[in-house]
């Protein structure tokens, strides 16, 4: 009898696990995703969810308006313009690294490269163009790589976030970004879902917490008007405020992280570059 | 006329309490520390609705109201502050004394304070 019932408890499970087996994936995870912000933020439409907090607000949406009619950042993005378009020593450009110059293709980004079973950014494509016509790379953290990256992504304004995860290298590095992503670590035992997820809409101080899809559609954002920011520099910004060890710009884990947190934006218009406060 | 009223009401209940300070002194050391933000921090995720000094607080977790009545148990209350994943395996508030954010001393503070709530 006893054993009869561990038996079938034992068949529920294998079932229960096949099933999530078959379902489990990043579609799932983002559709389910969705649902729930759907039932937790019910007046905020999918389309702004990558105003991110702004959304939640209407004083500071206005806000954002008012500044974006005159945005203070304008002459640094054209700092990254003439990046961008200064010609390498060979006399080839930026533009020749990319289809149709450059043009609505940063949506694309991160993918996940087979050959060398890495996730490939933006940036370690622009790093890669650098490279392939024998001039210096930039330096992950530093605010040239931010600027050129700036301009060039507002070639892609608009464009809808378009990452792809097909084949067992890139499920894995999604996996891995999606463990980041719900695992706790540091002193204070936060993980980014804990903030961003369970008690997104809520208010650590005085501030409202994002949801996650739409995070990552906007980037580099200048904060504060001039403020140079990327994406990878608001997650060290996260892990310093909680007091876990920020990693290193451009390390395996932050560019897995990056690639999941992208996906989990996908369908959603890229806005480059932004204000954000 | 009025002031000095005041004050002598001041000191007679001053006399009245000299042996209750010590526990109010402690719930006010236990205030600057929920308040502080290198330290407790309670009031990024925790209102206090009757400290008005407990500005620009989070809603993370439920308002301090009422505490002495709804935590007549001063070990539940510790407990809660000194890991609180032991009651919510999910939670969002930091384990203070398993992750030594805070010193014993100082929670015991803290709970002074919470329970003056
Ligand atoms: C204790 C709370 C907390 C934790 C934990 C946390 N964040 Fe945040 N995060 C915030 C707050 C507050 C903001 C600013 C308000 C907002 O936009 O949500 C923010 C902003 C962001 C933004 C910018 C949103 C935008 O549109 O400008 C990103 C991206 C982000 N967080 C990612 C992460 C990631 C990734 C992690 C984990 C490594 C993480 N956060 C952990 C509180 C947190
Ligand atoms: C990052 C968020 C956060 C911080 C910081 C935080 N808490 Fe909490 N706290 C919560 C949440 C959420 C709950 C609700 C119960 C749960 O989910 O564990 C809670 C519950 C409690 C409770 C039980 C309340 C009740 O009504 O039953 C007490 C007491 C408490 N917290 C005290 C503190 C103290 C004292 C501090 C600071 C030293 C603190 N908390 C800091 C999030 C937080």
């Amino acid at each position: 009898m006893r054993r009869q019932r561990r038996l079938t408890t034992f068949f529920i499970c294998l079932l229960l696990g096949a099933s999530m087996g078959a379902h489990a994936g990043p579609a799932e995870d983002r559709k389910a995703l969705i649902e729930y912000y759907k039932q937790q933020l019910p007046d905020i439409k999918f389309e702004n969810y990558n105003m991110g907090a702004l959304a939640m607000n209407r004083d500071a949406m206005d806000q954002y308006d008012s500044i974006m009619t005159f945005p203070p950042f304008v002459l640094d993005v054209d700092v990254g313009r003439v990046i961008w378009e200064k010609p390498f020593k060979n006399a080839k450009h930026f533009s020749d690294c990319f289809p149709d110059g450059g043009k609505n293709i940063a949506g694309n980004y991160p993918y996940f490269d087979n050959a060398s079973g890495k996730v490939v950014t933006f940036e370690n494509a622009i790093n890669a163009c650098l490279k392939a016509n024998g001039e210096a790379e930039l330096k992950y953290d530093s605010r040239e790589i931010g600027l050129v990256t700036a301009y060039a992504k507002s070639l892609s304004d608009g464009m809808k976030v378009n990452v792809k995860v097909s084949g067992p290298g890139a499920l894995a590095a999604y996996e891995k970004g999606k463990q980041f992503y719900y695992g706790r670590r540091g002193q204070l035992n936060f993980s980014c879902s804990i903030c961003h997820i369970d008690n997104v809409g809520k208010f650590t101080r005085s501030e409202q917490l994002s949801m996650m899809i739409g995070q990552a559609a906007h980037w580099p954002e200048f904060r504060e008007g001039t403020e140079l920011l990327t994406l990878q520099g608001r997650f060290r910004q996260c892990n310093k405020n909680t007091r876990s060890v920020p990693l290193e710009f451009n390390s395996e884990e932050y560019n897995n992280l990056e690639y999941f947190l992208t996906y989990m934006s996908n369908g959603l218009p890229m806005q480059t570059p932004v204000f954000r406060k | 006329m009025q002031k000095k009223s005041v004050l002598l009401l001041s000191l007679i209940a001053g006399l009245g309490i000299t042996n209750m300070v010590s526990a109010a002194d402690v719930a006010m050391d236990g205030r600057k520390i929920a308040f502080d933000r290198t330290k407790g921090n309670c009031l990024s995720c925790h209102g206090i609705p009757n400290d008005p000094k407990a500005e620009s607080t989070g809603n993370i977790g439920p308002p301090f109201i009422m505490m002495k009545e709804r935590y007549p148990d001063r070990a539940k209350l510790r407990a809660q502050i000194w890991d609180s994943t032991q009651a919510n395996p999910r939670t969002a508030m930091p384990p203070f004394g398993k992750h030594r954010i805070l010193t014993e001393q100082e929670i015991d503070q803290v709970v002074e304070y919470v329970q003056s709530l």
